[in-house]
């Protein structure tokens, strides 16, 4: 008689008191759901605390962009008034958001964490030359908040955690470097601490398994006490 | 009780009583305000249902549904109306055109003609269901014909050749795919339709809706004088002719796009949306008449009329809740399964049930022993239905010793 299980399951849904009624919608304009801590959201092309451009124009986003959205020219810096700490700057940037898939292998492929990305993704531009942000619209600004375009719409905390994603990655993947500051300083915010770590108060069973937690014992000596009492 | 077929008066038109004192122009009027009113009424009824289907299932599913627009989104569905009036309307250029046109108006209007002959309304405790309108004595319904329930049939018939022809027309394969597939299963499924209301006219003697619903007062429902089977078999053949699920293979838009309408864009596809949902109404409507009493129940209020309708309304809103109820619990048929279930079970299933009643009446007319009689049919039952399983094993069989068909 499961089909007639089946009819009580959905009469018993419709009483939306209950624990097995409860309404799983969010009423999403009105309401919006907290956004995850690495979210992939529209470019800001980040500066030093001293204001100056952290993008040399290397072109390395561009060449790893799977969509093909970004285009960077780089030009020599003027040597009495240079844009960037170093040899060159970038002199161009454009990212097209009609193409753009929020891979974030930019931001990976960046060395200077020039470009990262910020948590907005509510942006309708209404024709196509508003869907290519040039460099005056990515880049920070002075107190070091993404610039806010009239058609994007920024939730509050949206342009705080700019860099999360750069923050969030130890150097070369590696857990031992975790928690460690890896990073230079950004414009309005000076170093930005680390996100919380993963194993350092992670719970048990979000843990690897036991052959890996093994190695990395072996391997490094580093102080995780807590640690040892799982094996 | 037949007192209607003596009187004269244009017996086309059906035996309602307006009729019998010769028609003039206040006869005219109220005829045309009781085909405005039920026109009304059933656009209003579908506007609120495609509302109440979809916030009910969006009840079970654990989600909101339309809350926008008007209070608890009542009015989504006028909004939605609205938009697809003015949206483009689209005619493929490999389409017949003509044709093309028209099928929507096949689905519409079957839909609206069956609504007409359904009572909706009358005091049949004692008052034969007729009403006094502006002083005159009718009936509250649209018309009732002699023919009443084979008008029911052959609407529904007709609505066939909508989906049919919307597919044919389209000069797109999968519309045509879902139009084969409608038509084969509507066509199927009217058997087992019409087999299980033979039923009810075997019992009330009449194809006059009036009549039928007359018959059933007040508590003496065909539900249970033809014994419960036949309204089950009519209602899963009346959810097979709706393509309502868990039959709507015609609309499975994991292989068909859309369906038979995939073609189809603006205000003729609310259309064809406006005559589902319609069909589903009045095919609701239907299963009141025939099983439910119609109108029929106590007399709780003071004014005459009242209650009738209120029963009505409250039986049907019964059938419409259970639609939707199906469509959010129960998973689509496979093809084969559809066809199985029709052809090999229902069909066989409401012959024999036709079979076994009227043994019942036979026996007490010729004054035989009625239970023998119903023993004996349902032994001639059983021996037929073991034979039929017996011949649907031996085609199982040999189906499987020759799965290409090559030595038949």
């Amino acid at each position: 008689m499961g089909y007639l299980q089946g009819f009580a399951v959905t009469f018993r849904k419709m009483f939306k008191g209950t624990e097995s009624g409860r309404v799983v919608t969010t009423q999403y304009p009105d309401e919006k759901r907290p956004k995850p801590e690495r979210f992939h959201g529209r470019h800001v092309l980040n500066r030093y605390e001293d204001g100056m451009e952290k993008c040399i124009g290397c072109e390395l986003c561009a060449g790893v962009c799977p969509a093909r959205c970004i285009y960077v020219r780089g030009a020599d810096n003027p040597p009495d008034d240079p844009v960037s700490p170093g040899e060159r700057f970038g002199y161009v940037y454009e990212i097209n958001y009609l193409r753009c898939i929020h891979c974030d292998l930019c931001v990976e492929a960046c060395p200077t964490e020039a470009i990262t990305e910020s948590k907005l993704f509510e942006f309708s531009f209404t024709n196509r030359s508003d869907a290519i942000y040039t460099k005056d619209e990515l880049v920070v600004r002075d107190d070091g908040r993404p610039q806010q375009l009239p058609w994007e719409d920024w939730k509050p905390g949206d342009d705080e955690h700019t860099s999360a994603w750069v923050r969030a990655t130890s150097p070369s993947g590696r857990a031992d470097y975790e928690g460690q500051v890896a990073w230079s300083g950004e414009l309005g915010y000076g170093i930005r601490s680390p996100e919380r770590g993963q194993s350092a108060d992670a719970e048990p069973d979000a843990e690897p398994d036991d052959d890996h937690s093994e190695h990395h014992h072996d391997d490094h000596d580093h102080g995780h006490d807590d640690h040892g009492g799982h094996h | 009780m037949m007192a209607g077929l003596s009187l004269p008066g244009p017996t086309v038109i059906g035996l309602d009583p307006l009729y019998t004192g010769g028609v003039g122009l206040a006869e005219v009027l109220i005829t045309l305000l009781k085909v405005g009113v039920a026109f009304a009424l059933l656009m209003v009824a579908v506007m609120l249902m495609i509302w109440f289907e979809r916030k009910v299932i969006s009840d079970m599913q654990n989600r909101i549904g339309p809350n926008l627009a008007g209070p608890f989104g009542i009015l989504q569905t006028l909004a939605d109306g609205i938009k697809l009036f003015f949206k483009e309307d689209l005619i493929p250029e490999q389409s017949d055109r003509l044709v093309f046109k028209l099928a929507p108006y096949l689905s519409l209007v079957p839909a609206f003609l069956v609504f007409a002959v359904v009572p909706v309304g009358g005091d049949f405790s004692g008052g034969n269901g007729r009403v006094s309108l502006f002083g005159h004595e009718t009936f509250l319904q649209v018309a009732d014909p002699p023919v009443g329930i084979l008008l029911v049939l052959a609407m529904s018939s007709v609505a066939v050749y909508g989906v049919m022809l919307a597919g044919w027309s389209s000069g797109s394969k999968y519309p045509l795919l879902a139009s084969v597939r409608a038509s084969a299963q509507m066509v199927s499924y009217e058997a087992a339709l019409g087999l299980s209301l033979a039923a009810v006219l075997l019992k009330s003697g009449s194809l006059s809706t009036n009549q039928i619903v007359a018959e059933q007062s007040v508590w003496n429902w065909n539900l249970w004088v033809t014994w419960v089977v036949p309204m089950v078999i009519f209602l899963i053949a009346a959810t097979a002719e709706l393509n309502r699920p868990p039959f709507d293979l015609v609309e499975a838009e994991q292989e068909l796009v859309g369906g038979f309408h995939t073609e189809y864009s603006s205000i003729r596809f609310a259309l064809f949306y406006l005559a589902e949902f319609m069909n589903m109404i009045t095919m609701s409507a239907i299963v009141v008449t025939l099983f439910l009493g119609g109108p029929n129940g106590p007399d709780f209020t003071s004014v005459g009329w009242l209650s009738g309708v209120l029963w009505f309304f409250a039986k049907l809103m019964l059938f419409l809740f259970s639609f939707v109820w199906l469509r959010a619990t129960l998973p689509r048929f496979r093809y084969d399964q559809l066809m199985d279930l029709g052809w090999k079970l229902l069909i066989p299933l409401s012959l024999g049930w036709l079979l076994v009643l009227a043994s019942y009446d036979v026996a007490g007319d010729r004054g035989w022993n009625r239970a023998a009689a119903v023993i004996v049919a349902l032994a001639i039952m059983a021996a037929l239905a073991s034979l039929l399983a017996l011949a649907l094993r031996a085609a199982r069989q040999r189906r499987e010793l020759d799965p290409q068909g090559e030595f038949v």
